[in-house]
């Protein structure tokens, strides 16, 4: 009976490919996303390749210009009621008015199927819900707090070991800057300063202050002397950068690393993709540390959400789609390419590089991963927090506790 | 009468997609963005009530008030600047001097260039590390030091410099314009009184080019007020957020950070503050003057 039935089904879809042509050949998703350089279009590729031969057929709207662009596009196409059937968010609490607004498809069941809880580490199976409903289909990890080095550049100065604590490492940037050469590369755009200060909040200040800040908005956290030592530090690194840090883009700041003009870069893995592109070795060539302090890995990423569609035809090519997203061979596909590491921890993982194992080795324990802090808090406080930070790093008159009052002052308004 | 009725409508007519256009384009938008900041607008528009709570917010960012400072810093360095020097090109130009066309034309030429390419050139300028700084040492005036873009509370100075650079030509061409357009007369009325040819331009000249001053100012004020991408070119903002101004503060509240709220009420409070200062003055220019019958 069932035979028959699957001959009767595939019968009328020989059909109805005969009568619609050529376009009918898959189930048709529309993908939103804002992937477009390079590396990332080759990832998104990957992706749609193992979604086609699984039976889908992929429509690609690629939207230039970063996430800030992309999303008001995607934002007004659902309002309007012309939503793609997929749509690039990053991790954390950016789709929660949209799912609030009822506009997103839950996923819930398709998690329950595909075992989502039981592949994903415990904080990104958090990150993925709003109010006890899944809501996105993760697809990669990034790493945001690694400093990177150069190996040239550290020989030069004679530094034999990777800094473990705060005092080592400003031990080896005097050295570095004894050498005649820069020892931190910085990036002085605002966001790139709030990474580097995150960077040190969770190695130095640890993970527990890191959350109470980010994670339960806790000011109690913010007026302790732990979180002070923090700032302390952060500003004492603007003695180490040069005077062309204002505005630089980050994909410069790691040329100076690949050009062995300065020591050390706090940056996201995603930097990895630089040192890769100018033949550069994890390894032999650059070096990339968690830490000082505690080695915590920082996680955040991009998740798929699924706008609610009308068409069951439709609606049934994004059930294929989110699982595609969470198949191995999606994952290992898209993120070979991404520079991420795979969201799911039981995909082999033993042909990614040095720096990525690193990384899963963190992820794998939980006490030695956090989310980061855009996924954690939401973009209003983390951008307000940007500003500041900015502002403390530019100007040394800012003393640490007036840094410190008004950190305070800006989450409670925020609130 | 009736067919001066009949005229009055049919302009009425011609005019009435124009009005709708107002309507509902400017009038109704702006109705809308001022009710939205008073409401607790994240990332999409709702319509929860929460009273001045955005405002009170706002006027306690420390951004905003840099952003208000910057652009009043801005708006009248720019304004005077573009002014004296367009003043002071358009008369060089008005002596009847050789290749005037080739000049104007090069003076006019960074007008034809959008904010972005400018605030991207005169970034690369002032770099320290890439521009004007590291082209002296280079060849050995190391004395030489040229990096207000990389200070705190300089680099909005750099801005306004590119500003003046880019729409001075303009200023010029319609200050050329007002100049020719001065009874030849009236020169040589001056001449035969003996009075020196600085005075003229200072005493009679500016005078009578009023109107043309006042098109200007309102071209540049425009420009002013809505200064985004040539902030954004040249510093984004920085160093910190020392450059930030308003449009940007806007901007990035309104996307990037999915505070709608927050966006629409220093949209408002922009709105309001050129009201308050546009209006009286465009008020006493042009309409006091035509009811004396002057203009």
């Amino acid at each position: 009976m069932r035979r028959l039935l699957t001959a009767f089904l595939g019968a009328t879809a020989l059909l109805s490919i005969a009568v619609t042509g050529a376009h009918a050949d898959g189930k048709k998703a529309e993908v939103l996303h804002w992937w477009t350089s390079g590396g990332e279009s080759a990832a998104v590729g990957e992706l749609a390749n193992v979604f086609n031969a699984a039976g889908g057929q992929w429509v690609d709207t690629a939207i230039a210009g970063g996430g800030s662009t992309a999303r008001p596009v995607g934002l007004n196409r659902i309002l309007g009621g012309n939503p793609p059937s997929a749509m690039q968010f990053n991790t954390g609490t950016q789709m929660n008015d949209l799912a609030d607004q009822g506009l997103l498809r839950p996923l819930d069941d398709i998690a329950e199927q595909g075992k989502w809880k039981d592949v994903l580490t415990p904080a990104f199976y958090n990150a993925i819900q709003y109010k006890g409903h899944i809501y996105g289909a993760p697809i990669n990890d990034h790493g945001y707090n690694w400093i990177f080095y150069s190996k040239p550049v550290f020989e030069k100065a004679g530094i034999t070991e990777e800094p473990k604590t705060w005092d080592e490492m400003f031990a080896d940037l005097n050295k570095i800057k004894a050498a005649g050469l820069i020892p931190v590369a910085v990036g002085g755009q605002p966001w790139e300063l709030q990474s580097m200060f995150n960077n040190i909040l969770l190695g130095e200040g640890g993970r527990d202050i890191y959350l109470k800040i980010w994670k339960d908005q806790d000011t109690a956290a913010v007026k302790t002397d732990k979180f002070k030592h923090v700032a302390e530090i952060f500003a004492k690194l603007r003695n180490y950068q040069d005077v062309g840090s204002p505005n630089r883009d980050w994909n410069v700041a790691t040329g100076m690393l690949i050009d062995n003009k300065a020591g050390i870069q706090f940056m996201g893995d995603w930097a990895k993709g630089e040192f890769i592109h100018a033949n550069k070795v994890v390894g032999k060539d650059f070096g990339c540390i968690l830490g000082p302090g505690s080695s915590t890995f920082m996680m955040g990423g991009d998740i798929f959400v699924f706008p609610i569609l009308k068409d069951a035809v439709a609606a049934d090519a994004q059930t294929l789609l989110a699982n595609t997203i969470m198949s191995k061979d999606g994952q290992l596909a898209f993120n070979s390419k991404k520079g991420s590491i795979p969201i799911r921890l039981d995909v082999d993982t033993s042909k990614l590089d040095l720096c990525a194992q690193k990384g899963i080795e963190a992820v794998k324990d939980p006490n030695r991963s956090v989310l980061s802090y855009d996924v954690l808090a939401p973009q209003d406080i983390v951008q307000s927090n940007t500003d500041l930070i900015a502002q403390y790093w530019t100007n040394p008159s800012m003393t640490t506790d007036q840094f410190v009052q008004q950190w305070v002052q800006l989450m409670e308004q925020a609130k | 009468m009736r067919t001066a009725r009949k005229r009055q409508l049919s302009a009425y007519v011609a005019l009435f997609p124009a009005f709708v256009i107002v309507l509902f384009a400017y009038v109704a938008t702006v109705g809308w963005n001022i009710w939205i900041s008073f409401t607790d607008s994240k990332l999409l528009p709702v319509n929860t009530f929460i009273g001045t709570k955005n405002y009170e917010r706002l006027f306690n960012t420390a951004r905003w008030d840099i952003s208000v400072i910057n652009v009043v810093v801005f708006g009248v360095l720019f304004i005077a600047g573009c002014l004296v020097l367009g003043f002071l090109l358009a008369v060089a130009l008005d002596q009847r001097i050789r290749f005037e066309n080739t000049f104007r034309t090069i003076f006019l030429y960074p007008f034809a260039m959008s904010f972005i390419v400018t605030g991207l050139v005169w970034q690369w300028i002032m770099n320290p590390t890439l521009g004007l700084q590291s082209s002296a040492d280079a060849i050995g005036f190391s004395w030489f030091r040229f990096d207000w873009i990389v200070q705190n509370d300089r680099a909005i100075y750099v801005i306004v410099l590119a500003g003046i650079w880019q729409s001075s030509g303009l200023v010029m061409a319609i200050m050329l314009a007002g100049l020719r357009g001065i009874d030849r007369e009236l020169w040589k009325a001056t001449r035969i009184d003996g009075i020196p040819a600085w005075r003229v331009y200072l005493h009679i000249v500016l005078p009578i080019l009023r109107p043309t001053i006042i098109t200007a100012t309102v071209l540049l004020s425009i420009s002013v007020v809505r200064v985004y991408e040539l902030v954004l070119a040249t510093t984004g903002g920085g160093p910190g957020i020392s450059t930030e101004v308003p449009g940007k503060f806007i901007m990035d509240y309104l996307f990037g950070r999915s505070n709608i709220g927050l966006a629409t009420s220093a949209a408002t409070v922009l709105f309001i503050a050129v009201v308050i200062v546009v209006v009286p003055w465009l008020y006493a220019e042009y309409f006091r003057e035509k009811r004396r019958g002057i203009v």
